[in-house]
């Protein structure tokens, strides 16, 4: 009896999750690292190189160890387009002789090379990248899954019209009432409907590339959230709606400051506040997704540089518990995301009835 | 730094994206959605109100019942008693009628009887006076067979007479 019941404890089973990494810790650890580097000169192990080649974009989707999806890669160049498969430009270090020019990958990054592998860096300036990377095809499939879950969950509404929520309905619908009542409304007021398919949008975008950006591999892997060209184009979007549907009270704020002698301070400050705020959209949705993936490459990266799976069931119980904050983070960021665009919307089209000061 | 350098094949692919993803999820997926849970919302709060009217309804239905059954009631115990008043009239009437009938008749019969009686008694008293004229002419004329009674008899008379 009592063995039994400290069989089935879980102390039992968390010392024996211990103990097992306890003895791969006694193995050799050179043993198992010579196995996957037979090549006598072993290069250190840099965890920074490492980790910013993990969190930036690639010209190939990898999946499972050193498989990967290649990718098409399009070069706009002052000759014409080029359009080829990325499998060309791998291993890393190959040439690649394009219809126009030669192409090379340094740092995950197309550079026109010359024959001799050196940067060309006249032609590079000619040459615009608009390839298919790994987070352009990460993005069209979230994209895909987006538009099947909503589009079976309106088919759905049709067909259940006046019933309570079913399936996987039952898990949106409270997501887009929460993006309704506690979002829009509350920040936008009245006119929140013109704003909800954007507002909607823009939340599940980010919730699921940020939730996909945490599976370490295929098909997630990504770090499309985490990039700031991305959150670059959706606080743009912000800021254009923002100041396109801005009423006069908004600009009359920014450029007739009251009392009149405020002018010289007020209008440049109010200026810096128009691009601030979308600024720090960008930023704070790039830092945090970003951050979350450093923290977890670097608790990883423990391992290798201890050069020692001792260090491993620390690595894991804190990539586990970093992860556990993750998956918050990735609700947290795509709901502030959202709150701070309704209430951007919700400053420029308020009606303001009461004169402030300043 | 070139983490935070925007790439500018990334920026075309994502606003064409994420433009293409809004106008579509927007068309085909918000609006039908947010149409309906707010279709439903309406129902849902109309089909509340419609309850609640329903119940004021049957709350004024009971309470009218109530007061119906009440005045059916009251109605039922006065025409009860009414009845009862009104048996009790007749059942008294009756009484009365048959006990004013009951002495006519019985005045009737007295009287009948009385009439009967002495119609009776005159016909006994007109036998008996003539039973006893033919009995005294009978005995009369037995004892006046012969002459000496009669003569004692004169003489009887006459001497009462001179005693008188």
């Amino acid at each position: 009896m009592i063995n039994g019941s400290i069989l089935k404890s879980k102390i039992f089973n968390i010392s024996l999750i211990c103990a097992f990494f306890l003895t791969l810790g006694a193995f050799p650890t050179k043993a198992l690292s010579q196995e996957t580097k037979p090549e006598g000169a072993e290069k250190k192990f840099d965890p920074k190189e490492t980790i910013l080649e993990h969190i930036a974009d690639k010209h190939e989707w990898h999946m499972f160890g050193k498989s990967y999806i290649p990718l098409p890669v399009i070069l706009y160049t002052d000759k014409g387009l080029e359009i080829f498969s990325s499998a060309n430009l791998q291993p890393q270090g190959t040439v690649y002789a394009g219809k126009y020019y030669n192409y090379m990958l340094v740092n995950n990054k197309i550079k026109v090379v010359t024959a001799d592998k050196q940067i060309d860096a006249v032609n590079n300036k000619k040459v615009w990248d608009f390839s298919i990377t790994q987070n352009v095809a990460s993005m069209w499939m979230t994209g895909i899954i987006l538009l099947l879950v909503f589009f079976s969950i309106s088919s759905t509404y049709k067909k259940r019209v006046g019933k309570a929520p079913k399936g996987i309905q039952s898990w949106m619908e409270p997501l887009i009432l929460f993006i309704r009542d506690d979002i829009a409304l509350p920040n936008i007021g009245v006119k929140y409907k013109a704003y909800m398919s954007l507002l909607l949008t823009i939340f599940f975008f980010i919730l699921i590339n940020n939730i996909f950006g945490m599976i370490p591999f295929f098909p997630g892997g990504y770090n499309l959230t985490g990039n700031i060209a991305v959150t670059l184009v959706l606080s743009v979007i912000i800021l254009l709606v923002v100041n396109l549907k801005a009423n006069k009270h908004y600009w009359k704020h920014i450029f007739v400051p009251n009392p009149w002698w405020l002018f010289i301070i007020m209008i440049p400050v109010e200026i810096v506040s128009i691009f601030s705020k979308p600024i720090a959209l960008m930023i704070r949705l790039f830092a945090n997704i970003t951050a979350g993936h450093i923290i977890v490459l670097s608790l990883v990266s423990l391992i290798f540089i201890f050069n020692s799976l001792w260090i491993s069931p620390v690595s894991v119980v804190f990539v586990v518990f970093i992860d556990a904050i993750e998956v918050l983070v990735a609700f947290l960021q795509a709901y502030i995301f959202t709150m701070l665009a309704s209430l951007f919307i919700g400053m420029a089209i308020q009606e303001h009835h009461d004169h402030e000061v300043i | 730094m070139e983490l935070v350098t925007p790439e500018v094949g990334l920026i075309f692919w994502t606003t064409l994206s994420f433009l293409i993803l809004l106008f579509l999820l927007g068309k085909f997926a918000w609006k039908p959605i947010l149409a309906a849970v707010n279709e439903r919302e309406q129902s849902i709060e109309t089909a509340l109100s419609r309850a609640e009217a329903v119940k004021e309804e049957m709350a004024r239905l009971t309470s009218e019942n109530e007061a119906l059954l009440k005045g059916a009631r009251a109605e039922r115990d006065a025409i009860l008693s009414e009845a009862t008043k009104v048996k009790n009239q007749i059942i008294s009437d009756a009484k009365d009628a048959a006990h004013k009938e009951g002495s006519r008749q019985i005045e009737l019969a007295r009287i009948e009887i009385n009439n009967q009686k002495a119609i009776a008694m005159a016909d006994v008293k007109n036998q008996v006076a003539s039973l006893s004229l033919e009995i005294a002419e009978k005995v009369l004329r037995k004892q006046f067979e012969d002459q000496k009674k009669q003569d004692e008899l004169v003489k009887d008379l006459l001497k009462e007479v001179k005693l008188s």
